[in-house]
C-alpha cells in the first residue's frame, strides 16, 4: 500500500472532527473520498499534508510510518495536494506557476529555458493537448486549462500521491470530462490518487474505489463497480446502507 | 482517450503571441509577431504603451509649444530633474508588486539625504562614508517598515503613514529646526551634477549595446536550441537596433555642447546620473526577471496564499521588498542632494513621494499588486519630469502643475484600472 492511514484521530478543541479513521491507497488506482459538508474530508486531506498534526493513530507511507509536520514533508514523500482554490498566481504564466517555490537556476540565474521545456514535456506526458502557450499568464485561462496546469504542477514532482479537492466543481460538462481523464491518466502512470469529490456521477466515472466519511467516521470503503450510486448516498447521509457502513446509532458519538 | 482532449482551443489566447518554431515563412512570422502583440494590448496587456505614448504626445506638446524644449541643455535638464523621482519610484515598484504601499519613502529619502549632508559637513567625514551612511539609514528604515508590515501584521498604509509624519519629525530633528546645509563635496555634487567625457559615453554605450545584443541573441539562439517556441530573429534584431538607435542618439545629444557660453564654461558630455540610472535599472531589472526572489515577489503580489502553498517564504520576500524600496528612496534622497547642492528639511517632501508613485502607475505599475517592472519606474518617471519641464517652460503657476499632474496619475489609475478590468472580460470564461 503506498499510503495507510491507521486510526486517524483529529480534535479542534472540544470537536472531534476525524475519528479513528482508516484508509489505504495503492499505486495505480483513483480513490474516491466522498462525504457530506463537515464530514471532514478536508481535515483528512490536511492531515495528510501535514497542516493538520494528527492526534492519534497513524499515517504510512509504502509501509514505514511517517510522521507529515508539514507542506515539505508531504512533498518529500511524493505526496502533492491540488486544492480546490487552485492556488495558482494569475499574475504568473503556466510555466512560473508550475514551477513556483522549486524554480531550477544555473547559478543564481532563473533557468526559465530548461523550466519550459520540462513544462512541456510534463503536459506531453498528459497527453495535454488543450495549452498551446506555455507563456500565457494563468489569468487567462479557462477553468479546465487552470485546473489541468494546478494538476500538471502536483505531478512535476516525481509525486506517488496525488490529492485533489473538488477538482471538477466549478467546470462545464467538456471541462469536466477532460479533467476526470486526466486524473484516469494519473492513475494509469501508476499514481496514486485520492480524489475528493461531492458529485457522485464523476466519482463513478473515474474511481476505482469508494471511501464515505460520515460524521469524522469511515463508514465503508467499497469498489466502485460493486457499489450502485443510491448505496454510496445513503452511506453520505446516514453513514450507513443495509449491511454496509456504520454499525452503531446513527451518527451519535461517544 | 487522450484524442478526446481536442476541446476548447479557446477563442482567447492573447498571449499566442510568439510563431512556432521553424516557422517557413520569416515574414509571415515576423506578422505573426505583431498581431500576437497588438492582441495581447487589446486583452488588457498594454505594458510600457501608454506610457511610451504619453512621452512622444507630451514630446511633440510641449516642443511645438516651446521650441526651447527640444534643446539639447534641456535634455541633459530633463535628467537631472527627473532622477530622484526615478530612483523613488523605482524602490516603490517592488512593493506596489506584492500589493503594498511605501507613503514614507519620500521623506526616507530626506531623512537620508539629511544624514547624509550632516556626516559631510558637521563631522566633516569623507563622502563613501556619508553615502553609505545614508544606504545603511535607507536598509534600516525599510527593514524596520517592513517589519511592522509583515510581522505584527499592520497595514502598509498605516504603517507608511505613520513613518511619513515621523520621519518628516526626525529630518527636522536631525536639521536643527530647519536648518539648510550646504554640501561642498565634489564627489556627491558631481552624482548629479557631472558629466562624461565624451569618449567615456561612446564607450559605455557600446558596452551597453554590445551586453543587451548578446543577452538577446544568446537567449534566442538558446531556445531555438532547445526546440523551444522563439521570437522571428528578424524581431530579435529589430529590438537591438531601436534600442541602439535611441541610445546612440541621446549620446550623439548630450555629447554636443550645450553650455549658454562655451567660451566661459564647456558643457558636454552625458549626465553621470544617467549611467546611475542605467546601472541602478539594469541590476534591479535583473534581479526582478531572472532570480529567484523576483518571481517570488510576482507570486506574492499575484496569490499570497498560493506562493504560501509552494513553500516561497513569503515573509522575507516582503520585508526585502520594503527594504529596496526605502534603500533606493536613500538613493534618491542622494542624487537630489547632490542636484540641489543642499539638504533642508523639505527635501524628499512636498509632493515627491506622490510623483514617484505616479511614476511607477504611470509606467505600468499596478496599484492592485503583482504588476510592474523596472522600467515602468523609469517611463513613467520621463513622463512626470517631461510635464514638469514642460510647464515650467511654459511658465504656467505651480497651482495648474499640480493639477495636472494630478490629472495625469488619474488617468494612469485609470488605464491600470480598465486594463485588469479587460483582462478580467478576455480572460477567464
Amino acid at each position: 500500500m503506498l499510503l495507510e492511514l491507521t486510526g486517524v484521530s483529529k480534535r479542534f478543541g472540544p470537536v472531534e472532527v476525524l475519528s479513528e479513521v482508516d484508509l489505504s491507497i495503492d499505486a495505480g488506482e483513483v480513490c474516491a473520498l466522498v462525504g457530506d459538508n463537515g464530514a471532514g474530508k478536508s481535515t483528512l486531506v490536511k492531515c495528510v499534508a501535514g497542516i493538520h498534526a494528527i492526534d492519534g493513530g497513524s499515517i504510512a507511507v509504502e509501509g514505514e510510518v511517517r510522521d507529515i509536520s508539514g507542506p515539505r514533508d508531504a512533498a518529500a514523500l511524493g505526496i502533492e495536494i491540488v486544492y480546490q482554490d487552485l492556488a495558482l498566481c494569475d499574475n504568473l504564466d503556466i510555466v512560473e506557476n508550475l514551477f513556483l517555490g522549486r524554480e531550477r537556476r544555473r547559478g543564481i540565474v532563473l533557468d526559465d529555458d530548461s523550466m519550459e521545456q520540462l513544462a512541456a514535456e510534463t503536459l506531453d506526458s498528459l497527453a495535454v493537448r488543450t495549452i498551446r502557450n506555455l507563456r500565457q499568464n494563468v489569468a487567462s485561462l479557462s477553468g479546465g486549462q487552470r485546473q489541468t496546469v494546478a494538476i500538471a504542477k502536483a505531478v512535476l514532482w516525481n509525486s506517488r500521491l496525488v490529492i485533489l479537492d473538488e477538482p471538477t466543481a466549478a467546470l462545464g460538462v467538456a471541462q469536466t470530462r477532460q479533467v476526470l481523464e486526466l486524473i484516469r491518466r494519473l492513475a494509469d502512470q501508476g499514481l496514486a490518487v485520492l480524489y475528493i469529490s461531492h458529485n457522485l456521477n464523476d466519482v463513478f466515472a473515474v474511481a476505482d474505489r469508494i471511501a464515505a466519511l460520515y460524521l469524522g467516521r469511515m463508514a465503508a470503503v467499497l469498489d466502485a463497480a460493486d457499489t450502485t450510486q443510491s448505496q454510496v448516498v445513503e452511506l453520505i447521509t446516514s453513514g450507513r446502507s443495509g449491511s454496509l457502513g456504520l454499525t452503531d446509532t446513527n451518527g451519535a458519538r461517544t | 482517450m487522450s484524442e478526446n482532449l481536442e476541446t476548447l482551443h479557446d477563442a482567447s489566447e492573447p498571449a499566442d503571441a510568439t510563431a512556432a518554431p521553424g516557422a517557413p515563412d520569416p515574414m509571415g512570422a515576423v506578422v505573426a509577431h505583431v498581431r500576437g502583440y497588438l492582441a495581447n494590448v487589446r486583452s488588457g496587456e498594454v505594458g510600457a504603451l501608454p506610457a511610451v505614448a504619453g512621452i512622444v504626445a507630451l514630446c511633440l506638446f510641449f516642443g511645438m509649444a516651446k521650441p526651447v524644449f527640444f534643446s539639447v541643455g534641456n535634455l541633459a535638464n530633463l535628467f537631472g530633474q527627473g532622477a530622484a523621482v526615478v530612483c523613488i519610484a523605482m524602490g516603490l515598484v517592488f512593493v506596489l508588486i506584492i500589493g503594498e504601499i511605501d507613503l514614507s519613502a519620500g521623506f526616507a529619502s530626506g531623512v537620508c539625504a539629511a544624514i547624509m549632508a550632516v556626516i559631510l559637513t558637521d563631522l566633516g567625514l569623507s563622502w563613501p562614508l556619508a553615502i553609505g551612511a545614508a544606504l545603511v539609514t535607507g536598509t534600516i528604515i525599510g527593514l524596520t517598515l517592513g517589519a511592522l508590515v509583515v510581522k505584527l501584521g499592520i497595514p502598509s498604509f498605516v504603517v507608511t503613514l505613520a513613518a511619513f509624519l515621523a520621519f518628516q519629525g526626525i529630518a527636522l530633528i536631525i536639521l536643527k529646526e530647519g536648518t539648510n546645509i550646504t554640501i561642498h563635496d565634489a564627489t556627491v555634487k558631481a552624482i548629479a551634477g557631472g558629466n562624461l567625457e565624451r569618449w567615456q559615453g561612446w564607450t559605455l554605450l557600446a558596452i551597453t549595446i554590445a551586453g543587451y545584443g548578446a543577452v538577446q541573441v544568446s537567449r534566442w539562439r538558446r531556445r531555438i536550441g532547445r526546440a523551444l517556441v522563439h521570437e522571428p530573429l528578424a524581431v530579435v534584431v529589430a529590438r537591438i537596433a531601436a534600442l541602439a538607435a535611441l541610445l546612440s542618439g541621446t549620446v550623439f545629444l548630450l555629447n554636443l555642447e550645450r553650455s549658454a557660453n562655451p567660451q566661459i564654461i564647456s558643457l558636454t558630455g552625458v549626465p553621470v546620473v544617467v549611467v546611475i540610472l542605467g546601472v541602478l535599472f539594469t541590476i534591479w531589472s535583473f534581479i526582478l526577471h531572472r532570480t529567484r526572489f523576483g518571481r517570488h515577489l510576482y507570486a506574492v503580489g499575484g496569490n499570497r496564499e498560493a506562493a504560501v502553498r509552494a513553500g516561497v517564504n513569503v515573509d522575507r520576500v516582503r520585508i526585502a521588498a520594503f527594504v529596496i524600496c526605502s534603500g533606493m528612496a536613500a538613493v534618491g534622497g542622494v542624487v537630489a542632494a547632490s542636484r540641489a547642492a543642499s539638504v533642508d528639511p523639505n527635501t524628499g517632501g512636498s509632493n515627491v513621494l506622490l510623483l514617484s508613485v505616479g511614476a511607477a502607475v504611470i509606467g505600468g505599475a499596478s496599484l492592485f499588486g503583482g504588476k510592474g517592472t523596472v522600467r515602468a519606474a523609469l517611463l513613467g518617471g520621463a513622463v512626470v519630469a517631461i510635464i514638469n519641464n514642460g510647464m515650467g517652460l511654459m511658465g504656467l503657476s505651480a497651482g495648474v502643475r499640480f493639477g495636472v499632474t494630478g490629472a495625469v496619475l488619474l488617468l494612469a489609475a485609470g488605464v491600470d484600472a480598465a486594463s485588469r478590468g479587460r483582462g478580467a472580460i478576455f480572460g477567464r470564461h
